[in-house]
């Protein structure tokens, strides 16, 4: 049975939502990963004042100068340099409003903020590349045997502490 | 993005997740996750609101030391300013044609490519 949101709080069901337009739309239902065992559990071996931090974001962000997201279970991911101006960043996607992430491309893919938590001594540095991806992948199958590993073989590379996740 | 958390943290990464849809977040039940009530393509904080975007993800990050265990999601405080369910909850899909060729928020972006 998964988590419900607490009684007072008034959230959207992005899935019944998605369910309901797609047969609307006569659209193959979109399969939702449900996971009914516990998630693995790491604690943090350092404070986050001394770790180094890895920023993924499947907002479909990329850098001018890479090549954009395709729409077809595009599995590929690029490498956000850190230090990148955020007026650099763009954005595709086939499935969210990218009005705002447009405007300021930390709204999906925070690197302005973790610059500061930087800067104020809260965390201890950032992984040199953020990595970012277009989500909405309908395989999981692709996920797990494309996507999954070559998100790995970066993370290994930088060696994070930690990882923070930022869907949209 | 639940599954590739999940992934992570079984290969020994501590991982935390923003999330702004509830239903999915709950259904791929990630390690953690700080749950934000904003429209969808907000996950990180209202646009300019550098303020806001970072107590978000200072949250998130948060909770890698003080969630007790696996499955913990978060809601925080922030409200947005203007009511935005009703279009949240009505049926019209926005979604685009799905295109198999690179699609470029600009036109010059294609032509700057160097990788």
């Amino acid at each position: 049975m998964p988590h419900l949101p607490p009684d007072d709080l008034d959230v959207v069901d992005h899935i019944q939502q998605t369910r309901d337009s797609y047969s609307q739309l006569g659209y193959e239902p979109y399969r939702w990963a449900l996971e009914t065992e516990p998630a693995p559990f790491v604690a943090p071996t350092k404070p986050l004042a001394d770790s180094r931090v890895a920023l993924v974001g499947s907002g479909g962000v990329y850098h001018v100068g890479q090549v954009a997201f395709h729409h077809k279970d595009d599995t590929s991911h690029r490498r956000i340099p850190v230090d990148a101006d955020v007026a650099d960043l763009r954005t595709s996607h086939f499935a969210y409003d990218m009005t705002s992430a447009r405007v300021d491309p930390n709204v999906v893919f925070p690197i302005g903020p973790l610059r500061r938590l930087v800067d104020q001594g809260e965390i201890g540095e950032l992984a040199p590349n953020a990595l970012a991806f277009m989500g909405g992948i309908y395989s999981q199958r692709r996920l797990r045997e494309e996507l999954i590993p070559a998100l790995v073989a970066d993370l290994e590379e930088m060696e994070p502490d930690v990882v923070l996740l930022v869907p949209v | 993005m639940g599954l590739i958390a999940r992934h992570l943290e079984g290969l020994g990464y501590p991982t935390t997740s923003l999330s702004s849809a509830w239903s999915i977040t709950a259904s791929a039940n990630p390690p953690r996750a700080a749950f934000v009530n904003y429209p969808l393509g907000h996950t990180a904080g209202r646009p300019n609101q550098l303020d806001e975007q970072t107590d978000i993800v200072r949250s998130a990050l948060g909770l890698l030391h003080t969630a007790a265990g696996p499955g913990e999601i978060v809601p925080l405080p922030h409200t947005w300013p203007e009511p935005w369910r009703a279009k949240a909850r009505s049926l019209s899909d926005n979604r685009t044609e799905r295109h198999d060729t690179p699609q470029y928020q600009r036109p010059e972006d294609e032509l700057a490519v160097t990788t």
